[in-house]
C-alpha cells in the first residue's frame, strides 16, 4: 500500500476548525431532550479549556425543522439564519459553532445558495433589514459543536477520569457511532471524514480509549427524518428506519452509541423502548437496551461528571450497565432527584 | 403489545453472508450468459407478458443476484417464454435459458 498516496486522500476529507472565539448557537430539541449537553458543552471550553464561547438570550430557532417538514419557504428560514448572523456580527464574532447538525447543515446549505445566488442574498439582506433593522456579515468560519469537540478531543482526554474501557476486561468499548445525515451528508466536504468516512465521533472515541463498530448500516440514517416522525401516520418509516440499523449492528455486541445530532439519540434511545414493546426485542446484554448518548455526554463521563449532573435520568434506554462496565461510580438513589 | 398508531414493516436488508452461493453457482454452471446483465431493461421492456403481469427478468435477475430466489421465481412462473427478450438483449444472453435454468434451479417444477 502506498501510504502516502493513502494520506493524500485522507487530507481530502479533513477540515481546518479553529480552536478559539465562537458565537455558539444552541438547538431547540437537544434543550429539552437532552438538556445537559450544551450547558456541558460550555462548561468544558470555558471552564476548563478557557476558551472564548459566546452565546446571546436574542437567540432563536434557526427554523430547520420547519424548513425540513415543509412548512415554511425556504426565503422564511434565509430570514431567520440572516438574523442569527446579525446577532453574531453585533456580538464581534467571526465563528459561528451551531450545537444541532440539522441547523449546521441549513447554514451551510444558506451560505452556498448565497454563493451561487448572489441575488437571493440581496433580497434577504432587504428583507432582514425592513423587518429588524438589522444587518450582519457571513461567518468566517462556520463549524458544528461535534468539530470543536473533536479538536479538542486529546486535551480533554489528558484531563479524562475515566477511559472508554471494561474495566473487568481491560478491553476497549464497542463503540457504535451515528454521525446524522445534516452533518456531511449533503455537503461531504463540510464535515470531518466527509460523508463515506465518518471521522468527527470516531476520533473521540479512539481518543477516549473505545474501539469503533464498523457495521453494514452505519451510514443509515437514524430514523428521525423529519415527516416520518411529525406525521404519526408515517412513524412506521421513521421506527422501521432505525430498527434496521439495531438489526444490523447487533451482531457486533456493541456496550453503547454515540451520536451527533438532536434527532439521532432521540429515536436510538427511545425506539428501543418502542422496538422493546412491539417486537419484544432488546439489544444489549442481559435483556438491557443498548445505551446512547450525545458527545457532550461521553466527554461529561470520561472527566468525571456525575451522570444525573448530566442528565442522564432523561434517557429511555437506561445507562446503568455501561456506568458499571466502566466504573463509574453514581448514587442509584439519586438518580431522579436533582 | 401496545397500540402505538403506526406498525414496523420487516427490513428489506440482503446479508449476503448468508446466502445459498450453491444454486447461484449451479445456475451460472447453466447460463453462463447469467454474470453478462447489466441490468438495462431492454428485456422488461419489450415483454409481452410484462405488460399485463409482473414480470420483468431484469428484476428477478437482481433478486437473485440479492439471494432473494422466491421472488424471482414467483414473478418468472408467468414468462410465456415466447424469446422476445433474447431477441433485444444487447449482450446477447440467451433470456430463455436463463429464465429456464431460473425455475428449474430455483422452483419446485423442472420444465
Ligand atoms: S421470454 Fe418471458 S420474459 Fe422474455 S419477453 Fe417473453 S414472456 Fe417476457
Ligand atoms: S436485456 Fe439483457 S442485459 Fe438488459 S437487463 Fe435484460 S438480460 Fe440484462
Amino acid at each position: 500500500m502506498n501510504i502516502n498516496g493513502k494520506k493524500k486522500i485522507w487530507s481530502e476529507y479533513q477540515k481546518e476548525i479553529p480552536e478559539d472565539h465562537y458565537f455558539y448557537v444552541r438547538s431547540c430539541i437537544r434543550q429539552n431532550f437532552f438538556p445537559a449537553s450544551e450547558k456541558l458543552f460550555l462548561e468544558i471550553v470555558r471552564e476548563r479549556l478557557s476558551l472564548d464561547f459566546f452565546e446571546t438570550e436574542h437567540h432563536t430557532t434557526c427554523g430547520g425543522i420547519a424548513y425540513h417538514s415543509d412548512t415554511i419557504p425556504q426565503e422564511t428560514v434565509m430570514t431567520i439564519v440572516a438574523r442569527q448572523f446579525a446577532l453574531m456580527t453585533e456580538a464581534g464574532y467571526k465563528n459561528y459553532v451551531a450545537s444541532c447538525i440539522t441547523s449546521f447543515g441549513l447554514y451551510t446549505e444558506i451560505l452556498d445558495t448565497w454563493h451561487h445566488f448572489p441575488e437571493l442574498e440581496s433580497k434577504i439582506r432587504d428583507y432582514l433589514w425592513k423587518t429588524t433593522k438589522r444587518e450582519f456579515q457571513k461567518p468566517e468560519y462556520l463549524a458544528h459543536a461535534s468539530d470543536v469537540v473533536y479538536k479538542l478531543r486529546n486535551k480533554i482526554a489528558s484531563q479524562a477520569k475515566y477511559k472508554l474501557v471494561n474495566k473487568d476486561t481491560g478491553e476497549p468499548l464497542k463503540v457504535v457511532e451515528h454521525i446524522g445525515c445534516h452533518y456531511s451528508k449533503m455537503f461531504p466536504s463540510k464535515g470531518v471524514g466527509g460523508a463515506e468516512y465518518p471521522y468527527v465521533l470516531t476520533g473521540m472515541i479512539e481518543a477516549w480509549g473505545g474501539e469503533i463498530v464498523d457495521y453494514p448500516e452505519r451510514r443509515h440514517c437514524c430514523g428521525f427524518g423529519f415527516r416520518q416522525y411529525l406525521v404519526q401516520a408515517n412513524r412506521g418509516y421513521s421506527i422501521s428506519n432505525t430498527h434496521k440499523k439495531f438489526e444490523s449492528m447487533a451482531p457486533f455486541k456493541p456496550d453503547m452509541i454515540i451520536t451527533n445530532c438532536p434527532g439521532c439519540p432521540y429515536f436510538l434511545d427511545r425506539w428501543q423502548y418502542v422496538i422493546k414493546e412491539m417486537e419484544g426485542k432488546t439489544y444489549g446484554e442481559n435483556g438491557e437496551g443498548i445505551p446512547v448518548f450525545t458527545y457532550e455526554e461521553v466527554a461529561g463521563l470520561v472527566l468525571g461528571y456525575d451522570p444525573w449532573y448530566l442528565g442522564m435520568q432523561m434517557h429511555q434506554t437506561a445507562v446503568e450497565p455501561l456506568l458499571d462496565k466502566i466504573g463509574i461510580k453514581y448514587n442509584k438513589e439519586e438518580k431522579y432527584l436533582l | 403489545m401496545k397500540e402505538f398508531g403506526y406498525s414496523l414493516s420487516p427490513s428489506s436488508r440482503v446479508d449476503l453472508d448468508k446466502v445459498d452461493k450453491s444454486k447461484q453457482n449451479r445456475l451460472f454452471a447453466l447460463e453462463p450468459g447469467f454474470k453478462k446483465c447489466m441490468s438495462c431493461g431492454s428485456c422488461s421492456a419489450t415483454c409481452s407478458a410484462g405488460n399485463y403481469t409482473d414480470v420483468s427478468l431484469r428484476r428477478a435477475i437482481s433478486y437473485i443476484q440479492n439471494g432473494q430466489d422466491q421472488l424471482a421465481v414467483n414473478m418468472l412462473r408467468n414468462c410465456m417464454l415466447c424469446g422476445k427478450c433474447l431477441i433485444i438483449c444487447p449482450r446477447g444472453i440467451n433470456t430463455r435459458n436463463l429464465i429456464r435454468n431460473i425455475l428449474n434451479v430455483y422452483g419446485e417444477k423442472q420444465i
